[in-house]
């Protein structure tokens, strides 16, 4: 059998979901899998990454992983995958993931399918599936003679599992630039939200035009805080200026898959149903019976939403607190 | 300075997708082509640079069939671009080969203090060829960038990431930036604009020229649309009744919550 690496995000000192999904898919295939983490805490992350099944541990804990960079990173990616001789190398599909791994697989002359939403791995043997034009349809891939084999898997599509595995002893490694960095990163500004982003959230409510003005995405704030949901927003109020572009789904947005997803005022032009289709519950609260985004919705309200939505936060917060 | 800007054609976004008899590709027969959306914000950049520093060129370049993929180099032209290449490939290349052959013709033009691209084609939705082109030309690279400045040698940008949180990123020139929504609002092509980008001479490549010396790693194996949805439940009643039915259904029948 051979090696799987899965590169590990972490945020306060645990290993993220889409981290555990992928130790979990590694351990599935049979391989022998290779956990890497970076940053000051990844040390202390070898119980975490072994209770779902990693076999092996390497940690760049210099204080400069604690910030990304795409210049050291691809050089400390590249260097351990070869270290470790993994055919098979597993990320998430995440801000840092996105950057970072295209650019490894070019230095190890190498396929990637990035953005995918199912994984089966039999022995060294992968099959991928990533959404093509805006998950208008679906593509299954394979790889044909790579070195290495990339895929990028998005958050929240594949089952975790604890292995009850022991904690391996965390393998401490260093990077030096090959050249002085041309790249350096001087500041990150923090968003308005702490909440999880729309990529990674588990439910998303999103509101369009028929909530009438900037103002009134405070009613989605609302639910959004009831429920734990991260809030979104359509192309339109986007281009109105009334939320700003990082929180827009579709095709110029963010392409998300929650549990669940609801749409509130949100009419469904085909760029924005691209964006969230592949969400496994579709709530839609529209007051035009014919709008589109009823199509692809689980559930649908014909109602006036500002009678229905507070209502509804209401009945959430007695289904969920009491 | 010479500025590239790395543009691809793309179905534009209301085009219903067909799935050919091959069962592995797209049928495009019915398909209208655009510029990927956001390669007009690369465009539009691109052209910024140039017009804020004297002596400058904006080449465009793409990789694509050149029969359709012309049209992507005109639309850039009529918007302001100064010279443009078309690299004449295959169909279904893959972002490694892709970002090979635009390394590999940057080079023979004698190379370039700042590359421009979109951060991702709306078709294959891979959003790699960025950063491979740096790795390629052993530039650094930024991707999903909403602002973009230049002074001197150095760039500073914008990075959009997570949880609308932002890296404020310097490199130094020469480098590659893919731009996010949000970095500029791309010109219209002008009447003007579109007449004398009709006279211009575009220059082609033949994919042989282009010396892509990698094979394809990745292979499609099918093409699927995405499952049919049971037909939805529309759930009747006053407000209150639809709000609680629905909070019900949720919690005891789909138990999404």
């Amino acid at each position: 059998m051979g090696k799987i690496l899965v590169f590990c995000e972490h945020l306060n000192g645990k290993i993220k979901r889409s981290a555990q999904e992928l130790l979990t898919a590694g351990k599935k295939s049979g391989n022998t899998v290779v956990a890497v983490a970076v940053g000051a805490q990844s040390p202390s992350l070898a119980a975490e990454v072994g209770k779902y099944g990693a076999q092996e541990f390497h940690v760049f804990k210099d204080p400069s992983f604690d910030q990304y960079n795409p210049e050291l990173f691809t050089q400390m990616a590249a260097d351990i995958i070869q270290k470790s001789g993994a055919q098979i190398v597993l990320a998430s599909s995440s801000s840092i993931g996105k950057d970072l791994f295209p650019r490894v697989a070019a230095r190890l002359q190498s396929g990637i399918l990035s953005d995918c939403t199912q994984l089966t791995i039999q022995g060294d043997s992968v099959l991928a599936t990533r959404p093509v034009y805006s998950a208008k349809c679906f593509a299954k891939m394979a790889f044909t003679d790579s070195p290495v084999q990339f895929v990028l898997m998005r958050a929240n599509q594949l089952p975790i599992e604890e292995s009850g595995g022991t904690a391996p002893s965390a393998q401490e490694h260093t990077v030096t630039p090959s050249t002085p960095l041309r790249t350096l990163i001087k500041e990150v500004v923090k968003g308005a939200s702490e909440k999880l982003d729309l990529t990674e959230a588990n439910i998303i409510v999103s509101g369009g035009r028929g909530l009438k003005e900037a103002g009134n995405f405070k009613l989605l704030q609302e639910l959004a805080d009831v429920l734990g949901a991260t809030v979104g927003a359509s192309r339109a109020v986007v281009d109105a200026g009334w939320v700003p572009h990082g929180m827009q789904v579709g095709q110029t947005g963010k392409t998300v898959a929650p549990t669940l997803y609801i749409a509130i005022g949100i009419s469904g032009a085909i760029q924005h149903l691209a964006g969230m289709s592949g969400s496994k519950v579709i709530v839609a609260i529209n007051n035009d019976p014919n709008a589109p985004i009823f199509q692809k919705a689980t559930y649908g309200i014909v109602g006036d939403l500002f009678e229905v939505v507070p209502k509804l936060t209401e009945e959430f917060k007695k289904a969920l607190h009491h | 300075m010479k500025i590239f800007v790395c543009v691809k054609q793309v179905p534009d976004t209301e085009t219903k997708v067909k799935i050919a008899a091959d069962n592995k590709s797209v049928d495009t027969a019915a398909v209208k082509w655009v510029m990927n959306p956001y390669d007009e914000f690369a465009v539009e950049e691109g052209i910024k640079l140039r017009d804020a520093n004297a002596g400058s060129q904006l080449w465009v370049v793409t990789v694509g069939p050149k029969k359709r993929a012309v049209e992507v180099v005109r639309t850039a032209l009529a918007m302001g671009a100064d010279e443009a290449i078309v690299v004449d490939s295959p169909e279904l290349l893959e972002p490694l080969q892709t970002a090979k052959a635009l390394a590999n013709v940057i080079q023979q033009e004698g190379g370039a203090q700042m590359i421009f691209s979109g951060k991702m084609a709306i078709d294959d939705n891979a959003g790699s060829v960025s950063q491979m082109l740096a790795e390629f030309l052993n530039i650094p690279h930024t991707t999903v960038v909403s602002k973009f400045s230049a002074s001197g040698e150095a760039v500073i940008v914008e990075r959009d990431i997570e949880g609308g949180a932002k890296e404020i990123v310097q490199m130094q020139m020469p480098a590659v930036v893919a731009a996010n929504k949000g970095l500029n609002m791309p010109r219209y092509a002008s009447l003007p604009g579109i007449m004398k980008a009709k006279k211009k001479t575009i220059k082609e490549i033949d994919w042989a020229a282009a010396k892509v010396d990698l094979a394809a790693k990745t292979a499609i194996q099918s093409m699927e649309l995405p499952p049919e949805k049971p037909a939805v439940k529309m759930i009747a009643g006053d407000a209150a009744k639809q709000a609680a039915d629905l909070v019900h259904a949720l919690r005891d029948e789909a138990k999404a919550l």
